[in-house]
């Protein structure tokens, strides 16, 4: 049998990286392959030379045995190479129907599109209404329109690019029994993700990158998680521990906090209320979109509200801007290193003056103590570990993970008593989120009160103590992690968004159904 | 003052002849700004077509070709906006800003010989029958041909932006110029070709000054139509007809208060002068604070330099 999608040693650099050096695997039909590695390791780069994107330096690849060198998107997609992007490819101000035409190469009229939509999107238990603003949509069904615009070209290859990484649990479950649907029709998908447990659940093999290489092939059914890990990251990693600490006196008090305006397609905050204790860490899940961004910066200062809405150690700050905050000891790091939490062209010293300079003493009259400044970004950098030619250099130069520890580092060295972080280890290397994980579990251990937002459940289940689900906005009750299965998380995240036809036992039937078949 | 002198038939006819200039200009800006591109060159790009216009219709005798001369002009002008916006990646205010400055001194540059010559006379279509409709005759069927045309103009955006796949790729590549170029779109070549409509469209507005309204060549002859035509796009929310009945609306000011002036009205002649511009002001701040609505319609990458990154 001829494989469906052979790759040969392609090889792509760009300036002082080589994203891939020499990759060759094949694609069966009907199988679903895994693409597995860290950030960085070059799983993009290969597939963005398998859409089209971007033109290999050297090698070949060949589908169904005959040469294939697609020079734009749209050529791979007349060959039946569809892919689903990790971030998505999607417009926030057009239509369902409209997106998804956008992304073919013949579309039918757009009467005839918006049937055949409705259709398929039930047949396959991801039903859409073509007529929706894809700005109202939530994550899952954002990504079902791009999974509808991939089967109305009926693909032989299915390429999805992390695609469970802003789902909910029952939600990924809806996505596999399609994928296994589709596997079952005699489609093959490459599935990225360095997410090991749904590898395992899903996929008939894996490859493995590393550095852009090709590290190892494996059946991801018959490895175990911690083999998959080693070979992707090459080292055995390192578990946070976390030193069974005291729970201190309410640190942090949010009660009745709610947004007043919110930008467009952003989120408005419901009521939300917690309490968080020294020395604990309080993790709060969700979906990306559910208010995430918004409630930070209702923590960090940068809007808002009423008096009492937020109380710092029983003292009313929730109508202090963040300088004030910062100085009463409540400090925030946000999601977006670049433009955000970091300025991208100022250098590593100038980034920590613009956070430290009050709590780090680092100006004197309205005169910048440069020497001082200098001093404390080093020793953000050496006791964080950031990779680094010095405190000189500009924020963009550093890679996600390293400029991710120095941002935090930067926090935590500030002794806060607060501390906010959303998604810490995003786009971080393996290595580096363990060693943030870590400085987050010393910082609540010497008794600060840490909130981690974040998307990634694992994480979350590692770090925190306790547990609160961020839903349409809405904050569910904290509960202790322990003990916690995944299931309720789940439920707690909403169960599945807006899934009114398919059911999660409908899930389960179906793919139960084809996993009959098969035998 | 006398409010009976003024005649209505007549004030409400002229409204659509003054609106002629703006209603161009504005339907082209329309236009690249849902490519997600600011021109502000729209003042400097109507004053070159107002004079690339005059010039070349007074040399060949033909209206036809001033406005064909016209369009090329402003079409040229933007395509260096484009050039320099969209391949150097310079930013899109400032490079729009000099656009409009050097428009005007290049104009008056070639407008030098042609001051104080008397224009062409640009003959006026009485559509038949229509034309002879008492009140609505004289109003809407009596004007020259490029009245009509720029309605056609409007007409055709507004359709092509609604129902072909054309306008609906222009609209996704202002709306998010990373997801149009990771489906295999030519984000900068829709923008180019959004840029030279636009650039066309403000030459004929201007080109529509200088030819019928005027119709002669005065230096620094637009005074700020071009501003007026990009304020039109805010207040239009960037849909075509709204900018037709903007276009109209800012017209019947133009003329009512030159009407005013006539009919001697006891207010200094320089608030009624400058009142079509307060009343720009006005309009983008009320659109301004309605909570975001306005900026809701906007096109989300308005302005954004796009570089294909990988």
């Amino acid at each position: 049998m001829t494989d469906l999608l052979s790759i040969q040693r392609l090889t792509k650099a760009y300036p002082g990286v080589v994203a891939n050096d020499d990759v060759s695997f094949d694609i069966a039909p009907g199988e679903i392959h895994a693409l597995l590695g860290e950030n960085g390791a070059g799983k993009s780069t290969l597939v963005k030379m398998i859409y089209g994107l971007v033109k290999p330096d050297s090698g070949k690849m060949e589908l169904f045995g005959k040469p294939y060198a697609p020079a734009r998107p749209s050529a791979a997609r007349t060959a039946g190479v569809a892919m689903v992007f990790q971030h998505f490819s999607l417009f926030e101000a057009l239509n369902v129907a409209e997106n998804v035409g956008l992304g073919m190469e013949t579309p039918p009229p757009m009467r005839e599109l918006a049937r055949e939509i409705r259709e398929v999107s039930h047949a396959y238990g991801l039903p859409l209404d073509p007529r929706r603003l894809v700005g109202d949509l939530s994550a899952g069904e954002r990504q079902r329109v791009e999974i509808i615009r991939c089967l109305l070209q009926d693909p032989k290859l299915l390429i999805m690019d992390e695609p469970t990484s802003v789902l909910t649990p029952q939600e990924v479950e809806i996505l596999f029994a399609t994928l296994n649907k589709l596997k079952a029709e005699g489609t093959s998908i490459l599935y990225i993700s360095h997410k090991l447990e749904e590898i395992r659940a899903l996929c008939d093999r894996a490859t493995i990158l590393r550095r852009g290489k090709v590290v190892g092939a494996c059946n991801p059914r018959e490895s175990s998680a911690a083999e998959l890990a080693e070979m992707m990251v090459g080292e055995a990693l390192h578990t946070p521990d976390r030193a069974p600490g005291e729970r201190g006196e309410v640190v942090l008090q949010v009660a009745g906090l709610t947004s007043q305006h919110v930008e467009a397609f952003g989120t408005r905050l419901q009521n939300i209320g917690f309490e968080v204790h020294a020395g604990e860490v309080l993790g709060i899940g969700g979906v990306a979109g559910n208010g995430q961004d918004e409630l930070l910066s209702a923590l960090s200062g940068e809007t808002l509200g009423p008096r009492e809405t937020v109380r710092l150690r029983g003292k009313p700050v929730g109508n202090l801007g963040p300088n004030a905050r910062r100085a009463l000891g409540m400090l925030a790091a946000p999601e977006e290193r670049l433009g955000h939490a970091a300025a991208p062209d100022m250098s590593l010293t100038e980034n920590a003056v613009l956070s430290g300079w009050q709590r780090e003493d680092l100006t004197r009259n309205g005169f910048v103590l440069w020497g001082k400044s200098r001093g404390f970004a080093e020793t953000i950098i050496q006791s964080f570990d950031v990779r680094t030619p010095g405190p000189g250099v500009a924020a963009r130069a550093l890679s996600g993970g390293n400029l991710q520890k120095f941002v935090i580092g930067r926090e935590i060295l500030q002794r806060p008593d607060v501390l906010v972080v959303n998604q810490p280890t995003w786009g971080v290397d393996a290595a580096a989120a363990a060693a943030i994980r870590q400085a987050l579990l010393d910082l609540a251990a010497g008794g600060a009160a840490v909130i981690v937002i974040s998307q990634d459940l694992e994480e979350l289940m590692k770090v925190a103590d306790r547990f609160a689900a961020l839903n349409a906005g809405h904050l569910s009750a904290p509960r202790p992690t322990q003990g916690l299965t995944m299931e309720q998380i789940g439920l707690m995240l909403g169960g599945a968004h807006d899934m009114d036809v398919a059911h999660t036992d409908e899930a389960h039937h179906i793919k139960e159904s084809y996993e009959e078949g098969r035998q | 003052m006398d409010l009976s002198s003024i005649n209505w038939v007549l004030l409400l006819a002229s409204l659509m002849v003054a609106a002629t200039p703006i209603l161009l200009a504005g339907i082209g800006e329309l236009v690249v700004e849902r490519a997600g591109v600011l021109n502000l060159g729209v003042e400097g790009m109507m004053i070159t077509g107002a004079i690339s216009g005059f010039a070349i219709a007074i040399n060949t005798g033909s209206v036809t070709l001033g406005f064909i001369a016209a369009a090329a002009a402003g079409a040229l002008l933007s395509l260096l906006f484009g050039f320099l916006t969209q391949y150097l990646l310079s930013n899109q205010v400032a490079t729009g800003l000099a656009l409009t400055l050097f428009g005007l001194g290049l104009s008056s540059l070639m407008g030098q010989g042609y001051v104080g010559i008397k224009g062409l006379s640009v003959p006026d279509i009485h559509l038949p029958i229509l034309s002879d409709i008492p009140v609505l005759g004289p109003i809407l069927f009596r004007h020259d041909a490029m009245v009509y045309v720029s309605i056609l103009i409007v007409a055709g955006v507004w359709a092509f932006l609604k129902f072909t796949r054309g306008g609906l790729i222009l609209r996704a590549v202002g709306e998010s110029h990373d997801a149009a170029h990771a489906l295999g779109y030519k984000v900068v070549r829709i923008r180019l070709m959004a840029i030279a409509f636009g650039g066309a469209c403000a030459g004929l507005g201007g080109a529509y000054l200088s030819l019928v309204r005027v119709p002669q060549w005065t230096e620094g002859m637009t005074a700020g139509a071009g501003w007026i035509a990009l304020a039109l796009v805010v207040f239009a929310s960037w849909k075509p007809w709204r900018v037709l009945i903007g276009a109209y609306l800012f017209g019947g000011l133009t003329v009512l208060q030159l009407n005013l002036q006539a009919a001697g009205m006891k207010i200094p002649v320089e608030y009624l002068a400058m009142s079509p511009y307060i009343i720009t002001i006005l309009v983008l701040v009320v659109m301004s604070s309605r909570g975001g609505r306005a900026a809701l319609n906007a096109p989300a990458e308005l302005g954004r330099s796009f570089h294909a990154s990988s």
